[in-house]
């Protein structure tokens, strides 16, 4: 039987999922928050703080229910309503835009905050991502989809990732090739679920067996196998020429977007999936993702969803990304050089001041402890203050 | 990460089965697995690496992109959670029906059936789709003898040849789905890797519908 009571000798243990950070790593990744934010702030991002709690209403607008199923609920004893903790920033930004700020301008804004997931995700099994993003509202051109992206190579590269390999997809084909196939919302629901899967021979047997037109079928199948270099948008253009306009449309605006990054990103491996589905329940247009050779997931991924601010009452263009400090933290490890003054205790106004100077110059001060163990080294400190003839003066340590 | 593709074989059946496709593609173990002790197998290929595990921990690895591409049981397949991996082709290998046996004309009748099983998920949804609401029972193996014990009404497993459960006075009672060997891509792997996965995809489909 599985002992399911945390025993007393085990009350250490955090729950799955659920990381803290040691100093070390606490360091490296505020360095990274701040770094990152003062890049955010160079591209004209402003920072924004949404709530970690809210209701739960406003919360999972717009976003379908695998967010709804990754969101921890607790009641709100001040009103009996359901309140959830955020899963994910992106609606909650979305929902700033759409009804706060209330601009008829482009806004740009961004967000490092941490969320929670009730059910462990990605390679690390995190239940507790410490999100990234930023968010470009009010331009529905190719110009501010590839800003967002640029912006999170950008990121990608600010924190020091390296062998980077961006995917780009466009969720408006598949959505385009599905209206012209008729389906139901039940059949939509199982060749979603196939298509994710890039399943061949369950998509052919779905399609035989719910008489989709023979050119629809044609051109979902041949999706799945439309992955891989740039070759593959010539050869969707031909594969889907005879697919109606919206088809046709999304897939222009894939090539031209896929035009205008490889200007501008175009050293990195592009590779195109129209297939790719990822976020399918809001994304309306482009989608794109980050990979790094040795993660099994994508640690960075992004794209358009124009639909979602209508559920705050006015409907905006939307594009932007998201991803996960932690693990980006955890990717790019810094050798940290601890470097620190250590000083002893003692009233000599000569050495409080001089202790003073040298922590208003960025120096870090650490006091030495009457009676305490370790020497400076253990302490983290490179030199020491000493006393000398002429006063206090910073002595390297061997 | 090197540019080695692993691909992860559970032993066994799948493994001598997917041993002629994968030849198609110029990929021909040095070792052989069963006098061989080593888990991770080389190959006639430089660049292509064969790891031997358990069926069920296929899926897995794969997901995690601990191995690029898998060779897994469509059963195994419909257990798997995780969305990290494609299922690109139907290697028609290792082919089996998962069904529900029981013991030969004693119809049941509790309004709560029992059911014995390894295979926990399907057999749920597989019930639940029957609009019948079943209780499961999870087995690690030796099936047959749950009916017979009285530890369940029914039980779901594979059946290749029926032997197994006629020995036991079983019969197949409700086929549930068809079963063969998948081949199976990590996502990031076919994004990253395309220029080496592709080409063997294509080797192995080739080889299958010649086979077919």
């Amino acid at each position: 039987m599985v002992i399911r009571v945390a025993q007393t000798k085990d009350r250490w243990l955090l729950p799955e999922g659920i990381v803290e950070l040691l100093p070390q790593q606490a360091q490296h990744l505020e360095q990274l928050r701040r770094e990152l934010l003062d890049l955010f702030n160079g591209w004209g991002y402003d920072l924004v703080m949404p709530p970690l709690i809210e209701y739960l209403e406003s919360l999972l607008v717009g976003t379908g229910n695998d967010l709804d199923l990754q969101t921890f609920k607790l009641i709100d004893q001040m009103t009996g309503r359901l309140m959830g903790l955020r899963a994910d920033m992106t609606p909650q930004v979305a929902r700033i835009d759409a009804h706060l700020l209330k601009r008829d301008v482009p806004n740009r804004l961004c967000y490092i905050g941490p969320v929670l997931h009730t059910l462990p995700n990605g390679f690390g099994r995190s239940r507790s991502p410490l999100q990234v993003g930023a968010e470009l509202y009010g331009h529905a051109g190719i110009e501010s989809d590839v800003e967002i992206l640029r912006l999170m190579v950008e990121m990608l590269k600010t924190s020091g990732v390296n062998d980077l390999h961006v995917d780009l997809g466009h969720v408006g084909i598949y959505r385009g090739l599905v209206q012209d196939a008729k389906l139901s919302s039940d059949q939509e629901e199982r060749l979603f679920d196939a298509m994710q899967r890039k399943a061949l021979p369950e998509i052919e047997a779905y399609l035989n067996e719910w008489d989709v037109v023979t050119r629809t079928k044609e051109h979902l199948l041949a999706l799945i196998e439309l992955n891989g270099d740039h070759s593959v948008l010539t050869e969707a253009k031909r594969v889907l020429s005879s697919a109606s306009a919206p088809v046709q449309s999304a897939l222009e605006n894939l090539c031209q977007i896929a035009a205008r990054a490889e200007y501008f990103i175009g050293e990195l491996p592009l590779y195109f999936d129209l297939a790719e589905l990822r976020g399918y329940r809001y994304q309306t247009g482009v989608v794109f993702a980050a990979f790094v050779p040795g993660q099994g997931q994508e640690i960075a991924r992004g794209g358009r969803y124009d639909a979602i601010g209508e559920s705050f009452g006015r409907a905006r263009p939307a594009t932007g990304f998201s991803s996960d400090l932690k693990v980006l933290a955890e990717l790019t490890p810094r050798q940290q050089v601890s470097t620190g003054i250590f000083a002893v205790v003692d009233d000599d106004p000569v050495l409080e001041s001089q202790i003073a100077t040298l922590r208003a110059s960025g120096e870090r001060v650490v006091h030495a402890l009457p009676g305490q163990q370790g020497s400076a080294r253990e302490m983290g400190c490179d030199r020491i203050l000493q006393s000398t003839d002429n006063g206090w003066s910073v002595v390297a340590v061997d | 990460m090197s540019k080695v593709l692993t691909i992860a074989v559970s032993k066994g059946r799948i493994f001598k089965d997917a041993l002629p496709l994968l030849a198609e593609a110029g990929i021909v173990p040095i070792d052989d697995p069963e006098t061989s002790r080593k888990l991770i197998l080389d190959t006639s290929r430089e660049d292509v690496k064969l790891v031997l595990i358990r069926a069920s921990d296929v899926p897995t690895y794969v997901d995690y992109g601990a191995a690029d591409i898998g060779i897994a049981g469509k059963d195994v397949l419909m257990e798997y959670e995780g969305d990290g991996l494609y299922e690109l082709l139907d290697l028609k290998i290792a082919c089996c029906r998962l069904m529900v046996a029981g013991v030969t004309d004693v119809p049941t009748e509790s309004s709560r059936l029992r059911i014995a099983t390894k295979y926990v998920n399907s057999a749920r949804r597989y019930f639940a789709s029957q609009g019948k609401q079943a209780e499961i029972i999870k087995l690690y193996g030796s099936m047959e003898l749950a009916p017979l014990v009285g530890l369940s009404d029914w039980i779901v497993d594979l059946v290749d040849t029926g032997n197994t459960l006629r020995a036991n006075g079983l019969a197949p009672l409700q086929h549930i789905a068809d079963i063969s060997s998948r081949l199976i891509v990590n996502k990031a792997s076919m994004k990253m890797k395309h220029a080496a996965v592709k080409p063997l995809i294509d080797c192995m489909a080739r080889a299958v519908a010649e086979r077919s």
